[in-house]
């Protein structure tokens, strides 16, 4: 197999069953340098799960490039924001965001002048400069994302793959986090997101991959994939679109009876 | 919010260091100071040198030793399982280690040599750790290991009570009962011998999970795309608990809240931070079992105190008021 230096994630035929349950169904794609993927579908489609065996987090068939690394080469390949932000002890902003230094750390040492620059860096980037010392638990649930965000910059990874990384901020936040990851992509870094505010999806991704049942339904620019018979078949709903000089506008208006 | 690491260090190692020098010079043998220092340094006075080299110093070592493994352990623990509940005899290792021992006394086998008691209790600590590793298997989660430990607890606590209940033998039942109140009275250097090699491994082990530790803060999944290997972490942690809480238990019976408590007084200490709560949980350890071994001998010097029971009286008001505490942080 050739190995292309800009393909950042490979899968070829990922699959997984839960028991009867067909989780993932011979998903296949590549994601390259320049690139910030949304990944959408309606809950329980898969994409939770696709994003975890992509990393090796769970059993799977079929090939992932990612899962196919040792531990800690896949730590400096992709960084991985899950869905739930846990945060369990009550550390310091710094120390968290530090945290992002782990893969470069051989056991015992400390952290060098780059890990220092990366760790200022991804302060920097999100504006947590104030916060430095607070303590992390005691922030609020959109701040803590902000952290955790900032943790996995610091990571300096090629490939950011984050679970739904703006549910439950507000909406200035969401649309910074948004402009974040485009900004990475055309630093010529990957992003691989799953989001459910299609419109922000539409406007900040490079390209949508569509998740249903465990199998890729639509794959390429927003405008191909966000088509309305498609989100009728997947989503059950119909959509409003309006296009606007920042983009288009997507609202979903109604769910549709026959929606299975 | 947290004080620098050196200086924490310092003041741990310094606390450690008076109690350790007080620890030697508190004894029934009423000895001044002179006379100890001489005869423990350099061996003058035939009697002194004997109370300070063979009674003494081993008691105040092991105190150190056994603080030390279950800080330690304990800390570990927490931060594995990312609960501040969590204490080394979670996993069955205490529980079984002093299963072995009452099997020991109750079948007179403890009687046989000096050793028999610790090596016993021993065989019952890596007993448990080969039950909790096959019920906890190589891709378990943190909820089989609390499951399995709760599970091997249970039924050593079961066997303990079945020996005692059919025991003919009154004396044997007593000592047991004693036994499992945990003390340092009346140890030996061989005692150190056997347990050190054991502890030494345990922390050897423990101390190289802090890196790991530090990255559970952002949970398994986060913590695993950092290229930490939880399954490898959970048989580090097991056998490292095992090591030193097994040893600690072989030579000093059941000695419960260290492991729980000094944790929780010392993460805020360390701006919470795991891998610097094991060495700092250690040095704790020391410092607490070395006060408590010391109030053992100044409460009621002509009674036999248990250190145990000292412990606990001391841990489970201290554990109440950390409680009462964390109910107003943790909203």
């Amino acid at each position: 197999m050739t190995r292309d230096a800009d393909n950042l994630l490979r899968l070829d035929g990922l699959s997984l069953r839960h028991g009867a349950h067909q989780v993932l169904d011979q998903v296949s794609f590549t994601i390259g340098r320049g690139e910030c993927v949304g990944l959408i579908g309606p809950n329980g489609a898969g994409k939770t799960t696709l994003m975890r065996a992509a990393l090796g987090l769970e059993r799977h068939l079929g090939h992932s490039s990612l899962a196919a690394l040792a531990p800690a080469a896949r730590a400096r390949a992709a960084a991985f924001l899950p869905q739930a932000r846990q945060i369990v002890w009550p550390v310091s902003v710094e120390s968290l965001v530090a945290l992002g230094r782990v893969p470069y750390l051989p056991r015992g040492a400390r952290l060098q002048a780059s890990d220092h620059a990366a760790i200022e860096a991804a302060i920097d980037r999100l504006a947590l400069g104030p916060y430095r010392t607070r303590d992390a638990t005691a922030l609020s649930g959109g701040e803590q994302a902000r952290v955790l965000i900032a943790r996995a910059l610091a990571q300096q990874a090629p490939l950011l793959i984050a679970d739904e990384p703006i549910a439950g901020l507000d909406p200035a936040h969401q649309i910074a986090a948004m402009q974040l990851f485009a900004a990475l992509a055309r630093e010529n870094h990957a992003v691989l997101l799953s989001l459910h505010d299609l419109g922000l999806a539409a406007r900040y991704c490079t390209r949508l991959i569509m998740l249903h049942q465990g199998r890729v339904v639509a794959d390429g620019p927003p405008d191909a994939v966000l088509t309305p018979a498609l989100m009728a078949q997947v989503f059950g709903v119909s959509v409003w679109r309006m296009d606007t000089e920042q983009g288009p506008l997507l609202v979903p208006m109604d769910v549709l009876r026959d929606a299975g | 919010m947290s004080a620098h690491p050196i200086r924490l260090a310092l003041g741990l190692v310094a606390l450690m260091a008076v109690l350790f020098a007080l620890s030697v010079l508190i004894g029934p043998a009423r000895l001044g100071l002179p006379e100890t220092l001489a005869a423990l340094l350099l061996g003058q006075g035939e009697a002194a040198t004997l109370v300070m080299r063979e009674i003494r110093l081993p008691r105040a070592l092991l105190a150190v030793m056994v603080g030390a493994s279950l800080g330690l352990s304990g800390a570990a623990m927490q931060g594995y399982l990312r609960n501040p509940l969590a204490e080394p005899g979670l996993i069955g290792v205490s529980g079984a280690a002093a299963l072995g021992a009452v099997i020991a006394l109750q079948t007179g086998f403890a009687a046989a040599f000096v050793l028999a008691l610790p090596l016993a209790a021993l065989l019952g600590a890596l007993g448990a750790v080969g039950l909790i590793l096959v019920l906890a298997g190589p891709r378990g989660s943190s909820i089989t290991l609390i499951l399995a430990g709760i599970a091997i607890s249970a039924l050593a606590g079961a066997m303990t009570a079945l020996v005692l209940n059919l025991s003919p033998n009154p004396f044997a039942a007593n000592e047991i009962v004693f036994w499992t109140m945990g003390s340092l009275t009346d140890r030996s250097f061989t005692h150190v011998a056997i347990a050190a090699p054991f502890m030494l491994v345990g922390a050897v082990l423990l101390l190289s999970l802090g890196r790991g530790l530090d990255a559970l803060t952002l949970g398994e999944d986060a913590a695993a795309t950092l290229g930490i290997s939880p399954d490898r972490m959970r048989l580090v942690l097991v056998t490292g608990v095992a090591a030193s809480v097994g040893a600690a238990t072989a030579v000093a019976g059941a000695i419960g809240f260290v492991g729980l408590v000094v944790p929780h007084i010392l993460r805020h200490f360390v701006g919470a931070r795991p891998s610097a709560l094991l060495w700092a949980s250690a040095l704790g350890g020391a410092a607490m079992v070395l006060a408590a071994d010391i109030a053992v001998r100044l409460i009621v010097p002509e009674r036999d105190l248990k250190l145990g029971v000292v412990m606990a009286l001391i841990g489970a008001p201290l554990f109440l008021h950390l409680i009462f505490r964390t109910r107003t942080e943790m909203r």
